[in-house]
């Protein structure tokens, strides 16, 4: 398995952002902070964690929306830095959160479907810039029809698969989905998730699954990587994470799923933290989730735990679990 | 019909809230078609259009200076007497026709009538120089819309382009282009616009280009000083609206399709502030022309013998007694142009700007 080869690797990535704290002083927002993970081609890679603890800016970074502070990415072997980028943005592309802001309102779907294709010259003649758009709508499920109309135009399902369309008009073999799916509502959730697994049968996709919804990322994920306070804690084959969490952050995380059952629901035992989130501005020492977690030691103060196999590739940054 | 069919559903409680599906029916194929079907497609500019036309402040603006840009053409075909030169009659230069009232001839334009010979009534009377006053009148309305349609588009140009740039790399760049801006907007605007005239005046030269020597130099650097001057303002609003437009999710997913920034700031933000920006536009042709009118007043405007209507008004200022209908008819146009061109903004402004809508 070693020798199998990985789409996207990503080594201790790092996003800081200065925030002014001060009139000359800059304190540094760690949003990300030292962050590794690898996907294999055609495979999703879920990534959850709850509001602000950096899913958005690992996603937005590896695209470079954002200039990373420290770390290196490699894309398909290759290491991704300023130079190359736009060039790999033919096979790297990113589907929104918001599928009503991330929509130009003055552009009609077939130029916001045709957009990458304008940008990176993909065509020969209108014809053919038509034709491509045209099947890219078909694809997602959207009739030829809805060509000239504006996106407002659309219900929120309908938008994100024009958003999803226009990642896939380059032709990628790897996209960023960040948190697709949570603006939209529970049915048509189904239908745009089943849409994506649909895409990745057809096209060999890699996705990199960004969600706070742990049912939906289990559904479409074959790993799972949860971050805690931009740190990976836990990560693990899909089905392994969900059934078999060994971190205490995930423990918590898995028993605030609610359960459709409830009978079962009744005798499930909801691990509650306390305290909230550490400002990213002002991290403890050690151990990011020390502050909260249950089960933490002297040691967990002084030194940061890394991830540590424990067997079958399911990995866990903790001392104690 | 009610009655049995609550029959037929013996046991129901009255305050009951469920539904008594039998009174539903299941939707035929052709009535989901129906409910498929979506609102007829409309664009962005054919909605405001559709909304301005509704407004009766604004389509009496657009009528008006429909009305006013007509009169601008057609009358200097027709009307058979010149802007600079004496009046003649039967080709003889004629010192009686001046002060005239409206549609009153001289004694030597009476006897050449009397002889059967025709004249072209003075709509407005005749100035002290014995010119037709109405001819004057409209040359003094063209060389107004020519400097306030101009000098707006002018504004327009280094605005936008200045306050894009502005807004859209922020951070250092934004902070010395916009104290640039406050530099600009600290000075005195009349005084610098009277220093510029004179100083235009006396320095510009344009014997090399016969078109620009046509337009005059003083209307050359009437544009000058107001593109030099009022750029401030919309550079100003172009770039508030750009930082705001900028923090779309769309901005970045342009950028996540690798778009360059020229890309994104044409097919994405400036066509999302365009309304902002024809508003505002719309707003700085009146502003134009006032100031126009007020230059010429004090005597920095348009070179004589070329009428604008602040000098008109100017120079009907000293009769103001005995002949007040000359100073009555430019400060009406003036009036009607400024009035129009402020109602014809807010009707815009009401009709595009997304942020009054509903």
């Amino acid at each position: 398995m070693a020798e199998e080869k990985y789409l996207v690797e990503v080594k201790d990535l790092k996003q800081y952002f200065p925030i002014k704290t001060g009139f000359f002083r800059t304190t540094p927002l760690k949003a990300v902070d030292g962050v590794s993970f690898n996907i294999k081609p055609g495979e999703t890679l879920g990534l959850v964690g709850e509001s602000g603890c950096g899913k958005t800016t690992v996603g937005r970074t590896l695209l470079r929306l954002y200039k990373p502070t420290a770390g290196e990415f490699y894309f398909d072997g290759q290491l991704v830095d300023d130079n190359n980028i736009t060039a790999l943005r033919k096979e790297m592309q990113m589907v929104f959160q918001d599928p009503y802001s991330s929509l130009d309102p003055r552009m009609t779907v077939e130029d916001i479907i045709g957009e990458p294709l304008d940008v990176h010259k993909l065509y020969e003649n209108k014809a053919e810039r038509r034709e491509k758009i045209l099947s890219l709508m078909e694809l997602v499920g959207l009739n030829a029809e809805h060509a000239t109309r504006y996106a407002h135009e659309f219900s929120g399902g309908q938008r994100q698969r024009i958003g999803i369309a226009r990642a896939l008009a380059v032709n990628p073999s790897f996209i960023v989905c960040d948190e697709p799916v949570s603006a939209l509502d529970v049915s048509i959730q189904a239908q745009v998730i089943n849409m994506f697994e649909e895409l990745q049968d057809k096209l060999g996709v890699a996705y990199l699954f960004i969600a706070h919804d742990l049912l939906v990322v289990q559904h479409i994920s074959h790993r799972i990587a949860v971050m805690y306070l931009g740190h990976i804690v836990e990560i693990a084959d899909a089905d392994e994470l969900m059934s078999n969490p060994i971190h205490p952050y995930t423990e918590s995380l898995l028993s605030a799923v609610p359960i459709p059952d409830p009978v079962r629901a009744r005798e499930s035992q909801r691990i509650v933290l306390e305290g909230d989130v550490p400002s990213p501005l002002n991290m403890p020492s050690g151990c990011p989730f020390r502050t909260r977690c249950r089960y933490a030691t002297e040691r967990c103060a002084s030194e940061n735990p890394v991830l540590t196999d424990r067997g079958d590739g399911h990995e866990v940054a903790c001392f104690e679990k | 019909m009610a009655a049995t069919k609550e029959a037929a559903v013996p046991k129901k409680n009255k305050f009951s809230l469920q539904l008594d599906l039998s009174k539903f029916q299941k939707a035929s194929d052709e009535e989901k078609k129906q409910a498929d079907v979506m609102s007829e497609s409309t664009t962005f500019f054919r909605d405001g259009m559709r909304k301005l036309m509704k407004n009766p402040l604004a389509v009496g603006s657009i009528v008006v200076l429909a009305l006013l840009l007509i009169m601008m053409i057609v009358v200097p075909m027709i009307v058979p007497y010149t802007y600079s030169g004496m009046i003649k009659v039967n080709g003889v230069r004629d010192p009686g026709a001046k002060n005239l009232q409206p549609f009153e001839y001289s004694q030597m334009e009476q006897q050449y009538i009397d002889e059967g010979g025709k004249v072209f009534p003075h709509i407005m009377g005749t100035d002290e120089l014995s010119r037709d006053y109405f001819i004057r009148v409209v040359y003094g309305t063209r060389v107004s819309f020519a400097v306030g349609i101009l000098a707006s588009l002018l504004v327009l140009l280094i605005g936008v382009i200045y306050g894009s740039i502005a807004g859209y790399f922020g951070g250092k760049v934004d902070m010395i282009m916009m104290r640039i801006v406050d530099i600009i907007y600290s000075l005195p605007d009349l005084l610098i616009i009277i220093l510029l005239a004179v100083v235009f005046k006396e320095t510009l030269d344009f014997s090399a280009y016969p078109l620009l020597q046509k337009l005059g130099a003083n209307m050359i650097s009437m544009f000058l000083v107001f593109g030099l001057l009022y750029w401030v303002g919309m550079a100003r609003l172009v770039r508030g609206q750009i930082l705001t437009i900028k923090q779309n999710e769309y901005v970045l997913a342009a950028r996540a399709t690798g778009a360059k920034s020229g890309r994104i700031i044409r097919k994405h933000i400036l066509p999302n502030c365009i309304s902002v920006i024809i508003i505002a536009t719309a707003m700085q042709i009146p502003s134009a022309i006032f100031t126009e009118s007020y230059l010429s007043f004090i005597g920095l405007g348009v070179a004589l013998p070329m009428p604008s209507l602040g000098s008109l008004a100017s120079a009907a200022r000293s009769g103001m007694q005995s002949y007040p209908l000359k100073l009555v008819f430019p400060a009406v146009i003036i009036v009607l142009i400024v009035l129009a061109f402020n109602l014809l903004g807010d009707g815009l402004r009401d009709a595009f700007d997304p942020k009054l809508r509903k």
